[in-house]
């Protein structure tokens, strides 16, 4: 209908494409576009004595951003993202395979058994690890029962946790591209290349990991990139001591109260999120399939 | 022989590995459960006290607490509307009109999915600021609706991908006005595609904190009242409502499952 009377049609479809696209266009123009325009000038703004954001421009925020201090927080940010994603992968994909392989009917049940954990509350199951680990957590009454240790042992606070944590929190999102990406893989393929004598790993590196390399690109994509921003997850298992980008942020819009270095810590983050986009995009990547 | 004893080792080893994995998953919520019916009284609710299901009863004493449930449904329930009726109209249109700048509402469509959540809700927060938007029910709304129509969006269009505009033609010549045929055909057509994504939609206006967090002023949300409690240490009552949603979320999860599933099959 739209190529034949294209011509003519095109002022019968003016409205009717208004209706549509126009509530769409008003919510990411008002709600998207403007509040992450107005950070990034927010970012080169000074404040005064009260803390009050001042439209003067300066460069202090981002002189600020490179002091040794936030650049310790950088590393090791990126250091807890970049090994809770590896062990997202180590974890996910064995586990995806299995899945999605599975034949009979448990399949659906398999697939199910992540998605409820996936849909209750991610602060109370943080709060449940806080309690099995703690000082006076179940772990540490397990293990003074059975006397393995006298003392309680600290497993809370550290960065190892924290990483516990984000892995726990962010595994399904590595969990289901994956899953999808496995699923669609034909059988008969691992079939052939066993049949003309590739042993399973060979089968694993030649065939199927480069078949479902989307996967992998998009669940690491859905991993890394809020890694670097869940403060509640450091703040509640690391205690301080494993703060990540996303904990400076938090601090300059509660405590600290100063928004314009607030604004410009989350440009590193806006930065972070382009060049990853870019190169994922880059090697084929798609944008679709990083909506869970 | 020797491949049968292989294999079934390999699959020893697979069950194992998933056992592993489903435990790691249900391990901390298998801690709320059973501490949502701990006998303790004293802070930080800690401590094993012996078996009570007195928090679930007590539970609806606490008004605060319910009243933050309340309005997380409420949040939910309004913003999935919004977000749904946007995000369908919104997907239909891009596909079926040419118009300009199309591109660069379909790029600003996948800001909110990608961008790290702390950054909407910043960037939220300091908007709602500047142009006086008081904090509370109105802003976390407009925050759910914007973080969750691209995921209506790509439901949608997913849905849009396998559609025959020719029964859209076939109504119209049959007489049937554009507005009649929105409902009686597209509307039904992309009623699966639509309806996955009110439901994700929901779920992640429910189990939202961080954006909630930046924009909620005094309107507190169920997950925001337990992060607040969280410092004092989550009393059992907020277990026995975790709880209570968990098994509410099980049988959605079951009906939404078996649902999608069934027609899968009949396709």
């Amino acid at each position: 209908m739209e190529k034949a009377h294209s011509k003519h049609n095109w002022k019968s479809n003016t409205l009717p494409a208004l209706v549509t696209v126009g509530p769409l266009t008003l919510i990411l123009v008002l709600l998207v576009a403007i509040p992450l325009i107005y950070v990034v000038v927010m970012s080169f703004c000074s404040i005064d004595q009260y803390y009050n954001v001042e439209f003067k421009f300066t460069l202090d925020n981002y002189k600020r951003l490179i002091s040794p201090d936030y650049m310790k927080i950088y590393g090791q940010s990126l250091l807890i993202a970049l090994v809770t994603t590896l062990l997202c992968i180590l974890i996910g994909y064995p586990f995806a395979y299995i899945i999605a392989r599975t034949k009979s009917k448990k399949k659906r049940l398999l697939y199910m058994l992540v998605i409820i954990p996936f849909w209750t509350n991610s602060l109370i199951r943080i709060y449940g690890w806080r309690t099995f680990l703690g000082n006076n957590g179940w772990l540490n009454s397990i293990l003074q029962t059975l006397h393995i240790t006298n003392e309680p042992i600290t497993f809370l606070y550290k960065q190892g946790t924290t990483v516990l944590g984000m892995v726990y929190c962010l595994l399904p999102f590595m969990i289901f591209p994956l899953y999808t990406a496995l699923e669609k893989l034909d059988g008969s393929l691992l079939e052939a290349s066993s049949d003309l004598g590739a042993k399973p790993l060979v089968t694993l590196r030649e065939i199927i990991i480069p078949l479902t390399s989307g996967g992998i690109f998009s669940g690491s994509i859905m991993v890394f990139i809020p890694c670097l921003g869940y403060f509640f997850v450091s703040d509640i298992l690391g205690g301080g001591n494993s703060d990540v980008i996303g904990n400076l942020i938090e601090r300059q819009f509660q405590s600290g109260n100063n928004w314009p270095l607030g604004a410009a810590l989350s440009i590193i983050l806006i930065a972070v999120t382009l060049i990853l986009v870019r190169i994922y995009k880059k090697m084929g990547g798609d944008m679709e399939s990083l909506g869970v | 022989m020797k491949r049968q004893r292989k294999a079934k080792c390999k699959k020893g080893i697979s069950i194992i590995f998933v056992t592993l994995v489903y435990l790691f998953l249900f391990l901390p919520i298998s801690v709320v459960v059973v501490n949502s019916t701990n006998a303790t009284t004293t802070k930080p609710y800690l401590s094993w006290k012996g078996f009570t299901f007195d928090w679930y009863i007590k539970l609806f004493e606490n008004d605060e607490l319910l009243g933050a449930f309340g309005n997380t449904m409420i949040i939910a329930i309004v913003s999935t509307i919004l977000a749904t009726a946007i995000g369908t109209l919104g997907a239909i249109g891009m596909y079926k009109y040419k118009f300009k700048g199309k591109g660069i509402i379909d790029a600003l469509a996948y800001i909110p999915v990608v961008i790290p959540e702390i950054v909407l809700g910043i960037s939220l927060l300091t908007i709602f600021a500047k142009v006086n938007i008081p904090r509370g029910m109105l802003t976390l709304i407009l925050a759910h609706v914007t973080f969750s129509v691209p995921f209506v969006i790509f439901n949608v269009r997913a849905r849009l991908a396998g559609y025959d505009n020719s029964i859209e033609e076939a109504s119209m010549d049959l007489g049937a006005n554009r507005i009649v045929t929105f409902f009686e055909i597209t509307l039904p057509v992309l009623a699966p595609g639509i309806a996955g994504g009110a439901l994700l939609a929901f779920t992640l206006s429910i189990d939202d904190i961080i954006i909630s967090y930046f924009v909620y002023g005094q309107t507190k949300t169920y997950p925001l009242k337990v992060m607040e409690s969280i410092k004092s240490g989550v009393a059992p009552d907020v277990n026995a409502l975790s709880t209570l949603i968990l098994i509410a979320t099980i049988g959605l999860v079951i009906l939404t499952q078996s649902g999608l599933f069934k027609k899968k099959k009949e396709n």
